[in-house]
């Protein structure tokens, strides 16, 4: 119990002298998971979108693959990356292991399915709900798409906020792609997880709680920003 | 808005990519957690204007990532596996730059009387006796290869123990923390203990014995094999790292006034 | 303005998994006036009024209007039994269909305005539409329908589950597009209703057209004795 006690008075003063290697770990955090979470996201929304309203042949397929792949094991992807991006793998050529670039590749591969499913079921009753109704309006597929996504916009949103707490708070894959480089690559879990083996847990309680933190906000962030929108109206 | 957020994270993503001099350096956990780091970089960086990334693995994976080129040099402390690097081309040559010991820790009660050993293979074979839990790293590290090499000198084989005898594999931190909420024994480098912050009922029941030395050796990648590691970075690091101002800063490292490392290079 | 009726239905039918839902059927849609389809549960009500919207695929014959079927599909609305809302206001709800066919924003207000008086739902029209009652939804979704200002209106029992208040709102909706000249197709249970509303009459059973005609002849001189069978409210299959 003392550990936690610990864990949040060290938290209190990291954040409230803004730590510099805090603030730095924490933007690192913010910055791969962001970029990776809007790359995912602009792969994965219309994609699951595409999947709910078309049928084509291979669709069950489609599916039961992208639900799948929701359940890979971050470490498996961290090392099926890191292969491909060793200097001795076949896309060492670009140098990308061991920096940022290979942390957001790394989640995107992690996240878009998770993104793509989950955007998939919402749609799918969406669209159940509307078709009839964009049908008989004689609507194209544009405007129906467009219908869709923003009508669903709220569940889109949804999809994508599962998508940023994966990409955050995952550890195995960036720790292997990223190599936890001081300075260059370590962000709040892998700081974490290097604080626990040295036996620092009030400092690994610490960041947790800042990630925590930051995970939280994050999300009321973004459904506040979704909300003023509608304000007075409900 | 869209537009402009990605043009800021682009910019995020490009600006940390974007610095001065940088060369990677593989080491192992045992060499990070003893803190030595964090005094010798910053004077490198003043020194040389040179940043070192260090990749902070075991010395198996360091090996690794020399063999494939991921990094430009690695510092690991395991010698004939050091050695098999440089036969098989993938470093030109070992050069030797400190050292360091192992050390037993275990529960303070001591069960197995490790503390009365008179070396360090009397240590093992009071633990084969006794059979008290004991943490391997079990992760084809130095420390575990050291480890292996010292049940060897003591006439045991560990693969034969019974379920006393605890696999982690993993790095010395976490092993560290296994022994602690165990009470089981575990060999340490004096770095690591020294620096573990949860040492609960654990103490340092053995060390000095010779054969618990721990040599630590520079090895740049072959530029050969690899021809975009930076050897030119490397050979500058190697010769701040065997030189005057090392050997000042390893010799004067001390944690509650201990030292840990013996500056021990040569000069060519 | 040319009008898109008569509508003429030409051997029409409609099978699903080797089940007969309708048909054959030959009809043709007169230019005016409301025409009330009757008929048990079961008839093929439903599968008719979806056949002439042009939202069931015909495993059979032709349905065809005075001109080409692209232009016939923007001037017709269906208003379904169970009112889809779109999820979003009441007033957006009502600009939907405006916005598809692009017309000035300032006219669009103005009809906004107008139809939401119309309906009584002015104080609601910041509403989610999903949070209305069973018949402003309905009563929501027949001006979303009328507010195009199509030739033809089909209505799917339109009042199917509503209370009488409802549903008097719903018919003086229906009388004055009617008068503004908006051919009216429906469907109803409500024998009342449909002795209320219909110019004409069809009776259809067993997926087939049993008997048509003028409402004055339909209601009180049936030809057939399934019609008969059924005003007087015995089970017919």
């Amino acid at each position: 119990m003392s550990d936690i006690y610990e864990g949040l008075v060290s938290a209190f003063w990291l954040v409230v002298t803004l730590d510099p290697d805090l603030v730095q770990i924490s933007l690192r955090s913010l910055q791969v998971s962001l970029t990776a979470l809007f790359i995912a996201s602009a792969i994965a929304l219309p994609f699951g979108t595409f999947l709910a309203i078309r049928r084509f042949r291979y669709r069950r397929l489609a599916i039961s693959l992208l639900n799948a792949l929701m359940g890979l094991p971050p470490v498996v992807v961290g090392l099926i990356v890191y292969i491909l991006l060793s200097r001795s793998g076949p896309f060492g050529v670009l140098g990308l292991l061991f920096t940022p670039t290979a942390m957001i590749i790394a989640q995107v591969i992690i996240i878009t399915p998770l993104i793509a499913s989950i955007t998939h079921q919402a749609m799918r009753e969406l669209w159940a709900e509307y078709h009839d109704l964009l049908i008989s309006m004689n609507t194209s597929s544009g405007q129906r798409i467009r219908t869709l996504i923003w009508d669903g916009r709220r569940n889109l949103l949804t999809a994508s906020l599962a998508g940023f707490g994966r990409a955050i708070g995952e550890v195995g894959a960036i720790m292997i792609v990223g190599g936890n480089i001081d300075n260059a690559t370590r962000v709040l879990t892998t700081a974490i997880a290097l604080e626990t083996g040295k036996g620092d847990f009030a400092l690994a309680l610490a960041l947790g709680f800042v990630l925590i933190a930051l995970a939280i906000g994050i999300n009321i962030c973004i459904h506040w920003l979704s909300r003023t929108e509608r304000e007075g109206r409900w | 808005m869209i537009p402009r957020i990605l043009t800021m994270l682009v910019a995020l993503v490009l600006g940390s990519a974007a610095a001065a001099e940088t060369i990677r350096l593989a080491v192992t956990t045992s060499f990070e957690n003893s803190g030595l780091a964090d005094v010798l970089l910053p004077a490198i960086s003043e020194d040389l204007g040179l940043e070192v990334q260090l990749l902070v693995v075991g010395t198996g994976q360091a090996l690794r990532l020399g063999e494939a080129g991921d990094v430009d040099a690695i510092l690991v402390h395991s010698r004939t596996a050091e050695e098999a690097f440089v036969a098989d081309g993938h470093g030109t040559y070992r050069r030797e730059i400190m050292y360091n010991d192992f050390v037993f820790i275990g529960p303070k009660d001591d069960p197995a009387g490790v503390a009365e050993a008179t070396s360090a293979a009397d240590v093992l074979k009071r633990i084969g006796v006794t059979q008290p839990d004991f943490v391997s790293r079990g992760d084809d590290s130095g420390t575990h290869k050291k480890e292996l090499a010292l049940w060897q000198a003591a006439d045991l084989s560990p693969e034969r123990f019974g379920p006393w005898y605890r696999e982690v594999g993993a790095g010395m931190g976490a092993s560290l923390n296994t022994a602690a909420g165990l009470d089981a024994y575990i060999l340490a480098d004096r770095a690591s203990w020294l620096n573990f912050g949860n040492k609960a009922n654990l103490a340092l029941l053995y060390a000095g014995d010779a054969a618990l030395f721990n040599q630590y050796a520079y090895l740049a990648v072959n530029p050969e094999r690899h021809p975009h590691v930076r050897n030119d970075l490397a050979v500058k690091l190697e010769e701040w790292l065997t030189g005057p101002r090392a050997a000042q800063l390893i010799n004067g490292y001390a944690i509650n006034g201990e030292t840990l490392f013996v500056f021990n290079a040569k000069p060519e | 303005m040319n009008t898109i009726l008569p509508l003429t239905l030409t051997d029409v039918s409609v099978r699903r998994r080797g089940k007969r839902l309708l048909g054959p059927v030959d009809v043709i849609m007169g230019s005016s006036g409301l025409t009330m389809i009757l008929g048990p549960n079961g008839s093929g009500k439903t599968t008719l009024l979806r056949v002439m919207h042009g939202v069931e695929r015909l495993s059979g014959g032709k349905v065809e209007w005075s001109v080409g079927q692209d232009e016939a599909r923007h001037r017709q609305a269906y208003v379904f039994q169970t009112p889809i809302m779109l999820r979003r206001t009441v007033a957006d709800n009502l600009r939907y269909p405006l916005n598809l066919i692009g017309i000035a924003r300032k006219e669009i207000e103005a009809e906004i305005v107008e139809w939401l008086a119309r309906i009584g739902l002015t104080p609601r029209a910041g509403l989610q539409a999903t949070r209305l009652s069973g018949g402003e939804k309905q009563k929501l979704a027949i001006a979303r329908a009328l507010i195009r200002k199509p030739d033809v209106l089909f209505l799917d029992e339109p009042c199917a589950n509503l209370d009488g208040a409802a549903t008097r709102d719903i018919e003086a909706l229906l009388q004055t597009a009617l008068s503004n000249g908006t051919r009216i197709i429906m469907t109803t249970h409500d024998l009342g209703q449909a002795r209320r509303l219909a110019d004409d009459a069809i009776f259809m059973l067993r997926g087939l057209l049993h008997e048509a005609g003028p409402a004055d002849a339909f209601f009180n001189a049936p030809q057939t004795a399934e019609l008969r069978a059924f005003f007087r409210g015995d089970i017919i299959t």
